[in-house]
């Protein structure tokens, strides 16, 4: 069942990598949704947010991980 | 259905299998030539009857699902992939993580089945990495097939760009036989981290309701955004890896 369990972690590694990334996108995309269903904000408004919140997430990752490799970099 | 819907579909569909494919085809290839073909093509047969069987049994429930359901579970779940994609491909074309290398991913398998030669079961051993290797990049494909054929009906067409890219890489590498180590890894990520991650902010948008300005053509808007930022990125990035002496994960 070794091969069922890797199956299983790849499908999950599919989609998260960066921990953080996954989050705040699955957050956003939960956010937004919530928003267009619920409190009746127009469609495409959550379309733009989502596009604009992407956009800011995958910024947010990048400076992080660049900060990361930074920090690492003056250590050695 | 127009032409300008159906090829960004077959490109991203061609283009994402592309890479998993080679990545399997090392494996097996490692198999193939350090314990023999009967193990390495066994054991992707059985692994690509497995997602036969898979595909069979969960594509007709897709039908099921109502089609702004399914076009905005499949766009959360093509952003969450397409990102992830991204964002590698964006910080290793920065120089702040490695290049993904063919010929270290075939040295690495060839050692390890090269490890216990005349063990009683090496064959096995040898069958399991290939199966392991073919079902789990065969899933990506699968996925990557349904999320950009779903949304809109257009699984025969994804289909087609898939077994395009399998047909492609088999060739190849039956003519070459050796890890196709040549093939722009990274650009193909970067295009289709960008494709993937695009389609999906577009599905979202629509199986949310929205009436994107435009209509297909908006879908274009959103790539030249994300490659706009993405292509930014890189460039930002860049100067910092002399600073970086060790890599992100």
């Amino acid at each position: 069942m070794n091969w069922l369990k890797a199956a299983l972690t790849e499908i999950v590694q599919l989609f998260v990598d960066d921990g953080s990334l996954a989050s705040f996108a699955t957050v956003l995309i939960l956010i937004v949704a919530g928003a267009v269903k619920i409190m009746d904000i127009p469609p495409l408004w959550g379309g733009l947010a989502l596009l604009v919140g992407l956009v800011a997430i995958l910024v947010e990752s990048l400076s992080r991980a660049a900060r990361l490799a930074n920090k690492s970099g003056k250590r050695h | 259905m127009p032409l300008s819907v159906i090829l960004p579909v077959v490109l991203a569909a061609f283009l994402a299998s592309l890479v998993e494919v080679v990545e399997a085809f090392t494996i097996v290839l490692a198999v193939g030539l350090t314990r023999g073909w009967r193990p390495a093509l066994g054991g992707a047969l059985l692994a690509l009857i497995v997602l036969g069987v898979l595909v069979a049994v969960l594509g007709p429930l897709l039908e099921l699902v109502p089609l702004q359901v399914l076009q905005f579970v499949i766009g959360a779940l093509l952003i969450l992939f397409g990102l992830r994609w991204l964002r590698k491909a964006i910080l290793r074309a920065a120089g702040l993580m490695p290049l993904h290398d063919e010929e270290k991913a075939f040295a690495r398998e060839r050692a390890e089945l090269s490890r216990h030669p005349h063990a009683a079961h090496a064959d096995r051993r040898a069958a399991f990495a290939a199966f392991n290797a073919v079902l789990l990049e065969g899933l990506e494909v699968v996925f990557i097939v349904v999320a950009v054929g779903a949304g809109r009906g257009m699984l025969v067409y994804a289909s087609l760009g898939a077994a395009a890219a399998v047909l492609v890489i088999l060739v190849v590498g039956l003519v070459v036989h050796r890890p196709l180590s040549k093939i722009p890894e990274n650009m193909l990520k970067f295009v289709v981290g960008l494709m993937l991650t695009s389609f999906g902010v577009f599905w979202s948008g629509e199986g949310l309701g929205a009436d994107w300005p435009g209509g297909d053509l908006s879908l274009l808007g959103i790539l030249v955004l994300f490659i706009v930022v993405s292509v930014g990125a890189v460039r930002w990035l860049r100067p910092l890896r002399r600073g970086a002496l060790r890599v992100v994960k």
